[in-house]
């Protein structure tokens, strides 16, 4: 019960807290439920169908397919958090106005739900496919009823973690709300571009550019609860490689510099 | 945005500079085997400053995590299944790896030497 405990709970707690950011900066978006559900359906779904698959996924491109998918899916969820974040850019401040205008729901067709619907998709198909693939492996070592009882319970310590972080998104005041989100988004997104870089060189694509450019581990391991939660979050690393920290500064300055040139447009028209 | 540009090339300048001991290693070739949730050897030796390609073949029927925070590797190997990884070249040092499905027995380290 404990192994299934611990590894449901990691695995859950990753993609409960990207399920907790979207749900903090949609708050107010009508038909955010409808999306987000829609979102954590397909996830659970597409987890399915991957860890059925698992064996041919890994064959493919000799035996690094697991690392090709994974790095696919990683950087497919920093594209659609990027263009989440320009929108916002364009039309994060609006949004404050009418949200705090109108107290809470804004119309349909403001926000791109299919975006963050999709982010929210492949969080839960990434992680939620190697819960099925456990669960289906240690059947037989354990009881279905230790098996079961575990994951609820890492099931129900991820979620209550996701929801610690989605209240306290919530108590940032409504001014600084778009901008600490959106940078919260950015560090998110660069953090998976950071891991998919890792997959990649370790399926021999791409070079590890010095295999540990620094080491924190002293300070924060990795394996630490801290350490996973900030890894998931903004993409902590103890000892990151060169390709990993190349990736992470590249989606910060582009995807950063891309926002702040919409908001200068943005700043010059009048509202 | 000229500053971004700058500092964009100072990353690149930085990491190319890296590169180069990259390019020049070879590969050179483990294997290690899951069984009984266990890594046997559970101490692999390979030689520092050489690229290395790790094979883990899982002779157990459940699937294995394959896992190391200290060589950034993570990934699923089913059973009966193996799985190739490629890291290093490393420092002379010692560095842990693990099984995530079986944390309690699934330890090893790899030890590079000069």
């Amino acid at each position: 019960m404990e192994a299934s405990l611990i590894i449901v709970f990691r695995e859950v707690l990753e993609a409960a807290l990207v399920v907790s950011i979207v749900l903090a900066v949609t708050k107010g978006v009508a038909g955010r439920k409808r999306w987000i559900g829609g979102g954590i359906l397909a996830g659970i779904l597409g987890a399915l169908i991957v860890a059925y698959f698992a064996n041919g996924i890994a064959d493919f491109a000799q035996g690094f397919g697991q690392e090709i998918f994974n790095a696919g899916v990683l950087l497919a969820a920093v594209v659609l958090l990027s263009w989440h974040n320009v929108w916002m850019a364009k039309h994060g401040r609006d949004l404050a106005i009418k949200v705090s205008a109108v107290g809470q729901n804004v119309k349909d067709g403001t926000e791109p739900m299919y975006a963050l619907a999709s982010v929210v998709a492949v969080a839960i198909l990434r992680e939620g496919s190697e819960i099925v693939l456990f669960f289906h492996g240690f059947l037989p070592v354990y009881t279905l009823q230790e098996l079961t009882t575990g994951s609820a319970l890492g099931l129900l310590g991820g979620v209550a973690l996701g929801a610690v972080l989605y209240f306290g998104l919530l108590k940032i005041p409504l001014k600084y709300f778009f901008n600490v989100t959106s940078w919260l988004i950015l560090l998110l997104a660069a953090g998976l571009a950071a891991n998919a870089a890792k997959y990649l060189t370790q399926a021999d694509i791409l070079p590890s550019l010095g295999r540990k450019i620094w080491d924190t581990s002293w300070l924060l391991d990795e394996g630490s609860f801290l350490g996973e939660i900030l890894h998931v979050l903004i993409g902590y690393s103890a000892q990151p490689s060169g390709i990993q920290i190349l990736f992470y500064a590249l989606t910060i300055v582009i995807v950063g510099s891309m926002m702040m040139a919409v908001q200068r447009q943005m700043a010059k028209k009048p509202s | 945005m000229q500053r971004i540009r700058i500092t964009a090339l100072a990353v690149f300048a930085a990491l190319a500079l890296c590169l180069a001991p990259t390019a020049m290693a070879e590969t050179m070739e483990v294997t290690i085997v899951i069984k009984d949730h266990k890594f046997e050897p559970a101490e692999v030796r390979v030689p520092a400053g050489e690229k290395i390609r790790l094979i883990v073949v899982n002779e157990d029927a459940t699937p294995e995590e394959f896992e190391s925070h200290d060589l950034n590797l993570e990934k699923i190997i089913g059973g009966g299944r193996k799985g190739t990884f490629v890291f290093g070249p490393l420092d002379a040092g010692t560095y842990k790896f693990f099984g995530e499905f079986n944390e309690d027995s699934a330890q090893g380290v790899v030890i590079a030497e000069e």
